[in-house]
């Protein structure tokens, strides 16, 4: 997809895909075949980090929102597989838009209350990028959820260490996550974001400890570029199409993905 | 002709205090989220009534258009609440593109807009308002003129699918429009028909055109007035049929004249029927600290304004 358009973000595509994965096919209750915004009943996914569209439109086609063959279209005039998001378009499978950072945590707040207010016993789920935190409206977002002890919700954080300028240690120190999440009244559990196994355990855990009063918090260690030796654990794949030989070179050591569409 | 019933003064952020309070007891969907200003919002019926569809959400208005936006998610029609600085340029990415490009059904209710907020000064005093939000495409922008219209825009708002700006104040004015009045979102209210000068006015102004149209009448210079309660969807008709009639026009606005509705009333007259407009607005400049006469006075917002822009639109036509 990425190098269809020689544009997009492959790095942190690679470093979630086994949590969009878990999350799409073990994890949450989704009526793909009949979607509808307002998702009553249903489990709810928001991609705060919208940039790594690619990993979430390949997940979404192939848990069966829209045809694989819709993925050729990405980041084309006219497609619904905008670079970043949006329910403007109508694909189905999306219900915000987002791309500008820090934005995704307060919508899924809102609609996890709505949720309560509905008397609807889904969960909501988010993803956020580690350089999103640096964000503002992240922690005024955070603050709310436990103050008003939204706990049908059960984020995430891709914590791959990396950002556009370079390791997030370097542009714009995180500091202790788990001690500031803590400190905002939230559960923090931790996983290997890059092992089936142990994403698997921790969502069950987090699954068991909603309605407790208090929101839960993932963090999720990752590698950018997981699954592709070149893209490896560096942030110069952010936002960079591979070339033609890089790609065959990608593809031969990820086989099960050639022929997609 | 031009005489009302005043039926009292009071503040527009009153009627949408009401109008929201009505809203609670007829439609179920509507939820109400405020920054830390329920009282200034006149949000408190509406929160000791639907405790449960009242959302506090702190001095943290960026995570509050969020949050609005997630309502939507779940068929709520949710109503925010804060000063009006508050609600468009501290937050306009999280409107952008939480609520405009996504398509939200979030209504963004605006209180102290305007010079009129006093003494708190230009940092509060937003006159930039109208322009960010009527720029954001599919975004409806309302700015009603008292009590009465302010609670019956917030009531038809709800009935209404989509983002929407709803802007008012903390003066007290006039309350001259009917108590049971409907609301047509986008339509002009033809409050007086003349055929020298059209005076179209929108929020806190349209009291003072009033005051103004009655003077010009006096002195002989017939006027047609139009209230613009929706800057966008603009009533394009309305205002060229008017203009068609007088060949000379002038706009009225608690606002920046940059990019509010008398930036929008010339632009759609240079298309449809070029004629002399004046504008009555502030210019390209911030407030200050004072009371709310005093600033309307010398930010050139009075009546004795509107009919000197009256006289000058009706010179140019010769």
């Amino acid at each position: 997809m990425v190098h269809a358009v020689n544009s997009g973000h492959p790095g942190g595509s690679l470093g979630c895909t086994d949590y969009i994965v878990s999350l799409y096919f073990s994890h949450m209750k989704v009526n793909a075949d009949q979607w509808n915004m307002d998702g009553i009943g249903e489990d709810l996914f928001f991609l705060s980090n919208g940039h790594i569209s690619p990993v979430w439109y390949s997940v979404l086609s192939r848990r069966g929102y829209f045809p694989v063959s819709e993925l050729s279209t990405f980041r084309k005039l006219n497609t619904r597989l905008q670079g970043h998001p949006t329910t403007h378009e109508g694909l189905p499978g999306v219900r915000i838009a987002s791309g500008s950072l820090g934005q995704g945590l307060s919508v899924a707040l809102g609609a996890a209350q709505a949720k309560k207010l509905n008397n609807d016993k889904g969960l909501v789920f988010t993803l956020h990028g580690d350089g999103e935190l640096q964000e503002g409206q992240i922690w005024e977002a955070a603050m709310y959820a436990a103050h008003h002890k939204v706990d049908n919700l059960i984020s995430a954080i891709d914590v791959n260490g990396q950002q556009i300028d370079g390791p997030t240690e370097k542009v714009m120190s995180l500091g202790n996550l788990r001690a500031k999440w803590e400190a905002f009244g939230w559960t923090v559990l931790e996983m290997d974001g890059n092992d089936m196994d142990a994403i698997d355990t921790t969502f069950n855990q987090a699954k068991s400890m909603t309605g407790q009063g208090k929101p839960i918090m993932i963090l999720m260690k990752t590698e950018m570029g997981k699954g592709v030796d070149f893209m490896e654990g560096t942030h110069k794949w952010h936002g960079v199409a591979p070339n033609d030989a890089e790609l065959a070179n990608a593809l031969s050591q990820l086989e099960e993905t050639l022929g997609d569409y | 002709m031009l005489e009302f019933t005043i039926h009292n003064n009071n503040d527009t952020r009153s009627g949408f205090g009401e109008g929201l309070h009505e809203l609670g007891k007829s439609n179920p969907k509507v939820v109400a989220l405020c920054a830390d200003l329920i009282g200034s919002l006149k949000m408190d019926a509406f929160k000791k009534d639907f405790p449960e569809r009242f959302f506090q959400v702190g001095i943290a208005e960026a995570n509050m258009m969020g949050v609005a936006a997630g309502l939507t998610i779940g068929d709520k029609i949710p109503f925010t609440g804060t000063f009006a600085n508050f609600s468009t340029g501290r937050v306009y990415d999280q409107i952008r593109q939480s609520i405009a490009y996504s398509g939200k059904n979030v209504k963004i209710c605006a209180s102290h807009a305007g010079l009129t907020l006093g003494e708190d000064g230009a940092t509060h005093q937003i006159l930039e308002d109208i322009g960010m939000m009527a720029m954001l495409p599919h975004m409806t922008v309302i700015n009603p003129c008292d009590f009465h219209q302010t609670k019956a825009a917030t009531i038809a708002l709800a009935d209404h699918h989509g983002p929407a700006y709803l802007r008012f104040g903390r003066p007290k004015v006039p309350c001259f429009t009917a108590p049971d009045q409907k609301f047509e979102i986008g339509k002009a209210w033809h409050i007086h028909a003349g055929t020298d000068v059209t005076i179209i006015a929108t929020g806190h102004l349209v009291w003072k055109a009033v005051e103004a149209a009655r003077i010009l009448e006096a002195e002989g210079i017939s006027v047609d007035l139009i209230n613009i309660h929706t800057i966008k969807p603009l009533d394009v008709q309305a205002i060229v049929t008017s203009a068609a009639q007088t060949g000379a026009v002038v706009t009225a606005e608690e606002h920046q004249i940059i990019g509010g509705l008398g930036s929008m009333v010339a632009q759609a007259l240079s298309q449809h029927h070029p004629c002399p407009v004046e504008h009555v607005g502030v210019n390209d400049s911030f407030g200050e600290s004072g009371t709310p006469d005093q600033l309307m006075q010398k930010y050139g917002l009075e009546k004795e304004n509107i009919i000197a822009a009256a006289k000058k639109a009706i010179a140019r036509k010769k």
